[in-house]
């Protein structure tokens, strides 16, 4: 990657640095999560969809990457933070990491992060990192399309025979407690806000409600109840998947340090 | 001054010009230069030449391809320190497809974008609400989609109800 970067501003608390990683490792553990269907889609048509947007969401984690990686200012690149932090070190969203279950649990969480993205990105064409803002409009375009297909799929399944409805509504259901996350305000969050480089993570949640609300409806599922109970996957604190998807991941450079092929 | 704004245009025509010989490893038909990824061409005073590309989509495997073509190209038109960089705003979309690169395609027998995609906020669905997506071989209207994702990250396959005969479809996204 060589697209020009500002250097990090004065006064940077690493607050930057730590937000880049949020969305950077959301989109990375994302796109692995995805690469496990490879092989395994119910259908090729799928299993090429779901490769795809794989495919976009590393593209865009690569990019956040090595942004960060600049930011921080230690010399580390795309590679060497994807591939050489511990599990406490990625700020990925927890939902981002659960287990691809059955095609219904794959969909239903693929919809519920597109939609978070699709607000985030719309928000950040207003920030005044204009790298960022960059990285945000080529992925807001792409984006688009993957919820395009998450929701088409999801109302497919809702407002399919009563096995797809049941397996959907459970999928929802399941991983309805994971999203509260994404609206958890975090002083971080709350230093970019101010300084007019981030959304606050609370404004996203009016946008991505009626976004998920539409697709619900049409789907024929019911919005699930809140829970009070918040993951804290973007300080650290994530679920026991994590560490299985990244010994996956990073195993080659960690058994082989600098590897290249 | 003249002379030198002069000799810098001839160097930038050059450039140009080894830049539209080089093909697209997925579209061979298609130069970068048609497919809108060149976003700019600048030589200093120093002799230097800088060259803005615009990668398609974040995951395209081609991405890397593309950049190691373009250098070869310019290095084969005597561009050898000729600096490469990413240019990532505005993002690239189709409607950056040259008006000969739309006809390229059609001749190839892959449909090119209906509509435009004019901002990202008007991404439309294909099929929804937009001009129908006509068969290329037998030019009817009434096709459907079969998969949103096709070969390439820039493709979707359709299927022509008259004829029956698939086809691919550039998306306009």
């Amino acid at each position: 990657m060589t697209a020009a970067a500002p250097p990090a501003a004065a006064g940077d608390s690493g607050a930057h640095f730590d937000y880049l990683l949020q969305l950077a490792d959301t989109s990375l553990v994302l796109g692995q999560r995805l690469g496990e269907v490879v092989g395994h889609a119910p259908a090729l048509e799928e299993e090429l969809g779901l490769a795809n947007i794989a495919l976009d969401l590393i593209g865009q984690a690569r990019l956040l990457l090595a942004y960060a990686g600049e930011h921080e200012g230690r010399g580390r690149d795309e590679d060497q933070l994807a591939m050489l932090r511990t599990p406490d070190e990625f700020r990925n969203l927890v939902l981002a990491e659960q287990p691809n279950g059955d095609f219904a649990c794959t969909v239903v969480r693929q919809v519920l992060v597109d939609a978070w993205q699709l607000e985030l990105y719309d928000a950040l064409q207003g920030s005044r990192d204009a790298h960022l803002r960059a990285i945000a409009a080529k992925s807001r375009k792409e984006t688009a399309y993957h919820f395009q297909y998450s929701s088409h799929w999801l109302v497919r399944l809702g407002d399919g025979t009563a096995e797809s409805h049941a397996r959907a509504r459970r999928a929802l259901e399941q991983l309805w407690p994971y999203t509260r996350e994404m609206f958890d305000e975090q002083a971080a969050d709350r230093e970019l806000a101010e300084r007019g480089i981030a959304p606050s993570a609370a404004s996203l949640e009016a946008g991505w409600t009626t976004r998920i609300e539409g697709v619900l409806r049409e789907a024929t599922l019911a919005l699930p109840p809140q829970v009070p109970y918040r993951w804290h996957g973007r300080r650290g604190i994530h679920s026991e998947h994590l560490g299985y998807l990244l010994a996956e991941m990073q195993v080659l450079q960690r058994t082989y340090p600098g590897a290249q092929w | 001054m003249v002379a030198e704004a002069a000799h810098a245009n001839a160097i930038e025509s050059r450039a140009w010009a080894a830049l539209r010989e080089v093909r697209d490893p997925e579209l061979p038909f298609l130069s970068v230069v048609d497919l809108g990824l060149v976003r700019h061409v600048a030589a200093d005073a120093a002799g230097g030449l800088e060259v803005g590309l615009a990668p398609t989509y974040s995951g395209c495997p081609a991405t890397a391809m593309i950049r190691a073509e373009v250098a070869q190209g310019l290095r084969n038109a005597g561009f050898a320190s000729a600096r490469i960089v990413d240019v990532l705003a505005p993002p690239w979309s189709s409607d950056w497809l040259t008006d000969a690169a739309r006809q390229a395609l059609a001749r190839h027998g892959i449909v090119p974008p209906v509509g435009a995609v004019h901002s990202p906020r008007e991404l439309r669905g294909a099929g929804a609400g937009q001009e129908p997506i006509r068969c290329p071989r037998c030019d009817s209207t009434h096709t459907e989609e079969l998969s949103r994702f096709g070969s390439t990250p820039c493709k979707a396959l359709h299927r022509c109800a008259d004829c029956l005969e698939p086809f691919e479809y550039f998306k306009c996204i």
